[in-house]
């Protein structure tokens, strides 16, 4: 059963499931240890691993992974007023809707190819997005947000258990996961970890193998009669699940949902992730999800006088028109921070963190014994 | 009947606003073979254009005038505009014409603007895949946006129409029809503003013989420069236009709707439905698509037929580019053998 998984990936697995457990403690000398932060991490990571089944491996660009994600947010809240405020259900409904879903658009969108497949993506994005806002506001309560209240039924809560006063919190089987609690946050990386799993699974697999070909040369493997539409019908729907997942876990560790979570920017970011990480490697979505927000978190929290304190020692003149200069890229403007430095990656490292990680260690390697043929993997820019 | 009219009308303003935008970013990917997700953000530097130049403009000088008392016992403040000093009742014209005057301005501008992005940037992305480069515009779209708020803020920022255009015309009575189809001056004006700029773009092309070469040379890039013509340079040209019509599309443009940061991303999803309707690479399908889908949307948002299909106005553009896409391969007009798959 583990055949297709050598010593090598067993030891990157263990070693990423270790760092991911022991993350409330690794972290906490560059202060992200708190669960909400570390929450993120995990679930960013979960999304973006996902995006880069369909990116990484087949190279098709979906600008519309952010649909899944509010897809399953919205499906999870529901579950959480409906049923029950187990976490359980309401993942099972998410990955069903964001599955539904994905099969749906997928089966349209993979029609075409290139920048029509990305155009087509968008453009169903956009779609659940407007309407999200407006004509399906029962269902998503339009701008607001969809949020519990104490009116909601909860049915099977409701057999089993008086409510108490205030809104209830999500759980597994009694332990508590939303409320920013190391119950979330473990969760979440339980998550993470199994999804890692799975896509390290599908990346050794025959079938990852096939999407690497198609990614390649898919007229080469037409003309070999193969055909390429149920692979990537595959790949769409697998990513799509991971997305719905990632969606129901944000809903679990905060029970709201919102429209915004579906919009096109929304899948820009996921892409950023996966870029700055490294197309087509394992790991690499899930460092650049942390670091994304790791930095956003950051740099979102200084301000100007937080940069006059840092740089105090300077002389007046000298401070003042660097703390202004700075305070263009914090703050407010860490956007700013990340279009640059995403334009970056995309001009100068195209293969991510992964690609300059790797070129260091090849730099080191080459002063050793010979050079070792580059790990598989490699992120080549797609079609 | 003037209903429908009517419908048409305000699609059509919409409708121009898309085809400009289209039609510069299909020039470029005709051109340069590049997709650019920056060209949303050319339009919204052109609305900022008009935004600056209105700025400068309407600067005031304030003066204390001890002979006049506030309520609080203080000098009065008077403001003068400094234009209006310097310049009299001519100044007041201007800052009332401000926003097509500063065409006069935003065209140098974008220009730059547009060949520094095709020399610094784009430039080095020719041969790179479709995806990087939707990658690296993108990233550049993020940062001048992020720029242009960090500078004017995340707010709308209202621009007036020349008074003189303020009002509404009654089409009904130009068009003899005897109904009065009110519609305002400023979108009529802008309607005939957007098929100027399609007209004097399709002129350059086809009339002249700069505009012949390149055309040549979107045809058979290789050929081109085989017969000694630097189709790089002309192709850089082509680029800047391309960011002059996006730019000026967007000063006209903040009249109608007041220009944010983030207006650039959102008509740029849109442009770029516009265009793969259209047909990649074909500028007559841009055109037509833009104003084609311009008109559906107004349409769409009639309360009759909101009344039939919940939320269509929300989604039509999308749908119709779903359909399109799946029975059309190559779009509207899209000519053969370009980006067919």
């Amino acid at each position: 059963m583990f055949g297709n998984l050598s010593r090598q990936d067993w030891v990157m697995f263990l070693g990423f499931s270790a760092v991911v457990l022991l993350a409330p403690i690794l972290f906490q000398p560059i202060g992200a240890a708190y669960p909400a932060i570390l929450e993120k991490f995990c679930i960013f990571g979960l999304f973006a691993i996902g995006f880069n089944i369909l990116f990484g491996l087949t190279g098709y660009l979906s600008f519309g992974h952010a649909a899944f994600l509010g897809i399953g947010s919205y499906a999870a809240v529901w579950s959480f007023k409906l049923f029950t405020m187990n976490v359980i259900p309401a993942i099972a409904l998410s990955i069903i809707f964001a599955g539904i879903f994905a099969l749906i658009i997928g089966f349209i969108s993979l029609r075409r190819s290139g920048i029509y497949f990305s155009i087509l993506t968008l453009a169903f994005a956009q779609m659940s997005y407007n309407m999200a806002y407006s004509v399906l506001t029962p269902l998503t309560n339009g701008e607001t947000g969809l949020q519990l209240t104490l009116k909601d039924p909860r049915i099977v809560d409701a057999m089993f258990i008086t409510p108490g006063t205030g809104l209830p919190r999500t759980t597994l089987f009694g332990l508590e996961i939303s409320g920013g609690g190391l119950g979330g946050f473990y969760f979440t990386a339980a998550a993470l970890i199994i999804g890692f799993y799975i896509s390290m699974r599908i990346f050794r697999s025959p079938f990852g193998l096939m999407l690497k070909a198609i990614k390649s040369n898919q007229n080469r493997m037409r003309y070999t009669g193969f055909n390429t539409r149920p692979y990537l019908m595959a790949a769409f729907v697998i990513s799509g699940i991971y997305a719905g997942l990632a969606g129901s876990l944000m809903a679990a560790v905060d029970p709201l949902a919102g429209p915004e979570r579906m919009q096109w920017t929304a899948s820009g970011e996921v892409v950023l992730m996966t870029i700055l990480g490294g197309v087509g490697t394992l790991i690499g979505p899930v460092i650049g999800a942390a670091i994304i927000k790791y930095f956003e978190n950051i740099f979102s929290g200084f301000n100007e006088t937080a940069l006059n304190s840092v740089f105090n020692f300077l002389p007046d003149t000298l401070r003042e028109p660097i703390v202004k200069l700075l305070s263009l890229f914090v703050g407010e403007g860490w956007s700013l921070t990340l279009g640059l430095v995403f334009m970056a990656i995309v001009i100068f490292l195209p293969g991510g963190i992964m690609e300059g990680v790797r070129l260091i260690a090849s730099l080191f390697k080459k002063g050793g014994n010979g050079n070792k043929p580059a790990v598989s993997g490699h992120a080549q820019p797609a079609e | 009947m003037d209903a429908i009219i009517l419908q048409i009308l305000n699609g059509l303003d919409k409708g121009g606003a898309y085809a400009l935008i289209a039609l510069g970013l299909t020039l470029v990917f005709g051109t340069l073979g590049v997709v650019n997700f920056a060209h949303g953000a050319l339009f919204m530097l052109g609305a900022f254009c008009a935004v600056t130049f209105n700025k400068l403009l309407t600067l005031e000088k304030v003066t204390l005038d001890p002979t006049q008392l506030t309520p609080w016992g203080t000098a009065a403040e008077i403001k003068t505009s400094l234009v209006e000093a310097w310049l009299g009742e001519y100044g007041k014209v201007l800052v009332n014409y401000s926003v097509p005057v500063s065409i006069i301005v935003a065209i140098p501008v974008m220009l730059i603007i547009g060949i520094v992005m095709e020399r610094g940037l784009i430039r080095h992305f020719y041969k790179r895949p479709h995806a990087d480069q939707i990658l690296v515009t993108f990233g550049l779209a993020i940062v001048l946006q992020e720029i242009i708020k960090h500078f004017y803020g995340a707010n709308p920022i209202p621009q007036a129409a020349p008074a003189a255009f303020a009002g509404t015309a009654q089409v009904g009575m130009l068009l003899g029809m005897g109904d009065a189809i009110p519609y305002p001056w400023w979108r009529l004006i802008y309607l005939f503003f957007s098929l100027g700029i399609i007209g004097i773009v399709f002129a350059f092309l086809q009339f002249t013989t700069y505009g012949m070469v390149v055309r040549a040379g979107m045809r058979d890039r290789e050929t081109v420069g085989l017969l000694g013509i630097d189709i790089e340079r002309r192709f850089t040209v082509v680029f800047g236009i391309a960011a002059v019509v996006a730019g000026l599309a967007g000063v006209m443009y903040t009249p109608i709707l007041p220009p944010d940061y983030h207006m650039g991303m959102d008509f740029l999803v849109l442009s770029f439905v516009v265009v793969v309707v259209g047909g990649m690479g074909s500028l007559g399908g841009a055109v037509a698509a833009g104003f084609l889908l311009g008109i559906l949307q107004s349409f769409a948002s009639m309360n009759e037929i909101k009344s039939i299909i919940p939320g269509i106005d929300q989604i039509i553009i999308y749908l119709v580019a779903v359909v399109i896409l799946l029975t059309m391969p190559r779009g509207l007009m899209g000519r053969k053998g370009v980006m067919e798959d």
